[in-house]
């Protein structure tokens, strides 16, 4: 016990320039995976199309180990920075992708008819009533793609990047259980602090109108 | 609260021959219909579900295409113009209302003036005008639809249909969803604002009621989208083309046609009323005179107007005045 707690005052610069790589690392992944899901979401929760397409391939891609997805990326892109952060982005990518679909295609089809009879074009359907209804559903597809990324950003360790908790995490003869342990320690806080701040944003975006609605389902 | 409304005259709604069939069903959902709603009328679409009541509105602010026949407002087919300018000048109104959750009452009234890029200042005028044309506090505007009862969300969504002051009204089971009670006063309250504001409304109800209550004409569709009557509430009747339009109107269609009348219109001055008879006011209609004579056992009622009494109304009356135009 006294090794692991001395372990963050011996080794706190390494463990500080380590958790800023793995915050670096992971929010890149997460930032890469929403600038692709969320639109590519978006538009097809708008259609009402390919939504069997979207859930299976959503599943097929989380069914896959990281672990083998860093192995398979080797031989597209090799070692290094490149390939973890392809190997992250596919973790993320379903998560974002399957709850900005299911927010925007779960939509009310009243709220939507409604627009479209008034005479509002697809455009603005899709980014004045879908997105921001949709707000708090992708916000907590981002939260859990944030949680899962930073618990396996580690794996850059086996693809070759250096500079993250996982030089630590997998390396238990050099820093031994204590310092295994307190790197995980740190994976752990980050995914929650992350989650947290997230959860921030999510009140901060989501529309009045819309939390209330949600409190206090509407009489109709 | 005129002052924005007379800019638009309304318009009549042609339908030319108009067949719907969807992709894969056999049977079309509205089969050669043609019939012609004057400008400023209310005509009601009634018939069985499925029977293409819904079809047959949608396809005026195109929201389903079809192939055959045209559908013409004021004379231009609407396939003419964009379909985006055609549903603007379209108010829209729905069963679900489909307010839009996140927008305040004013957001979402202001949505397409403010599409149409008109000022602030017009539209804090014109939502304003509009809550009080539809009975709500001006303090509604900045709350949120979730705050709303049902007969609230209704209002606005009427509101919002309004904004923009459009010649043409659909309107899709706007009140099905609601009490009763709330239903019939948002209906008087309708009735009301259609006679301040001049537009030509499609309104589909499945309730033959609503529809005598709420329509200048009444289109009667049935199974497969034919239209087997168009006409009055009286002529509908009076007249039913045939079993199944009589059918449908009721089988006490003889007492619902004492109510499209005013005991005004048949009193007779020159009868005085036995000293037993109930008083009826003169703008009641001949149902009630006649539920007020059967309750009082007396052999006529008194039609009063304010403090004055116009006259006596007997049974008889009250049947002839039916039964005569009735032939
Ligand atoms: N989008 C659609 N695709 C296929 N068939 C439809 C569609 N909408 C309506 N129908 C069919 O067209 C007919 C008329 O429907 P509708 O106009 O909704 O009737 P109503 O409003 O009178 O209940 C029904 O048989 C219905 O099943
Ligand atoms: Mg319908």
């Amino acid at each position: 016990m006294t090794g692991y707690l001395s372990f963050f005052s011996d080794q706190a610069a390494l463990l500080v320039r380590l958790t800023v790589g793995h915050i670096l690392l992971s929010v890149v992944a997460v930032v890469i995976s929403i600038v692709i899901a969320v639109p590519l979401g978006a538009w097809i929760g708008h259609l009402h199309r390919g939504s069997f397409l979207v859930v299976n391939a959503g599943n097929v891609l989380r069914s896959l180990p990281t672990l083998a997805i860093v192995a398979i990326v080797i031989a597209l892109f090799g070692f290094g920075y490149v390939n973890i952060t392809v190997a992250l982005v596919i973790l993320a990518f379903p998560l974002v992708l399957t709850n900005t679909f299911t927010a925007v295609e779960g939509v009310d089809p009243g709220t939507v008819e409604a627009a479209r009879g008034m005479g509002m074009t697809g455009w603005q359907i899709l980014t004045r009533v879908e997105l921001p209804s949709s707000i708090p559903l992708m916000m907590s597809g981002i939260r859990t793609s944030w949680v899962y990324v930073v618990a396996t950003a580690y794996l850059a360790t086996f693809a070759g990047a250096t500079g993250t908790l996982g030089d630590v995490i997998a390396n238990i003869s050099g820093y031994g259980l204590t310092g295994v342990l307190a790197a995980a320690t740190v994976s752990i806080v980050l995914a929650f602090l992350g989650d947290a701040l997230l959860g921030l944003v999510e009140r901060g975006l989501t529309p009045t109108g819309l939390a209330l609605a949600q409190r206090a389902p509407a009489t109709t | 609260m005129s002052e924005t409304t007379t800019e638009r005259p309304a318009a009549d709604i042609v339908f030319d021959h108009v067949t719907k069939r969807y992709p894969g069903q056999e049977t079309p959902a509205l089969d050669d219909l043609s019939m012609t709603v004057p400008a400023g009328e209310t005509c009601c679409l009634v018939g069985p579900s499925g029977g293409g009541k819904t079809t047959a509105m949608k396809l005026v602010n195109r929201l389903i295409d079809f192939e055959s026949g045209d559908i013409t407002i004021g004379g231009n087919s609407i396939r003419a113009v964009d379909v985006t300018t055609l549903r603007r000048d379209i108010g829209y109104v729905i069963q679900q209302v489909g307010l839009f959750p996140h927008m305040t009452i004013a957001g979402n009234i202001a949505v397409i003036p403010g599409l149409l890029g008109w000022s602030k200042d017009r539209i804090r005028k014109r939502t304003d005008e509009l809550l009080d044309l539809v009975r709500l506090d001006r303090s509604f505007g900045t709350r949120y639809p979730a705050q709303l009862s049902g007969g609230q969300q209704q209002r606005v969504g009427l509101a919002r249909a309004l904004a923009v002051d459009p010649p043409v009204m659909l309107m899709d089971e706007p009140f099905g969803a609601l009490d009763p009670i709330t239903r019939t006063e948002i209906q008087d309250e309708f009735l009301n604002l259609e006679s301040e504001i001049s537009k030509t409304v499609i309104f589909v109800t499945h309730d033959i009621d609503e529809a005598i209550k709420m329509g200048d004409k009444i289109a009667v569709l049935r199974q497969g989208g034919v239209l087997a009557q168009y006409g009055t509430a009286d002529e509908l009747l009076a007249h039913p083309a045939d079993d199944y339009v009589a059918d449908f109107v009721g089988a006490d269609r003889g007492l619902k046609r004492l109510s499209l009348r005013r005991m005004r219109e048949v009193v007779n001055g020159s009868a005085a009323a036995p000293d037993d008879a109930p008083a009826v006011d003169a703008d009641a209609s001949l149902r009630i005179g006649l539920s007020t004579l059967f309750a009082s056992g007396a052999s006529a009622v008194r039609v009063t107007d304010g403090g004055r009494v116009l006259g006596a109304v007997t049974l008889d009356q009250l049947q002839s005045a039916v039964t005569r135009s009735t032939s």
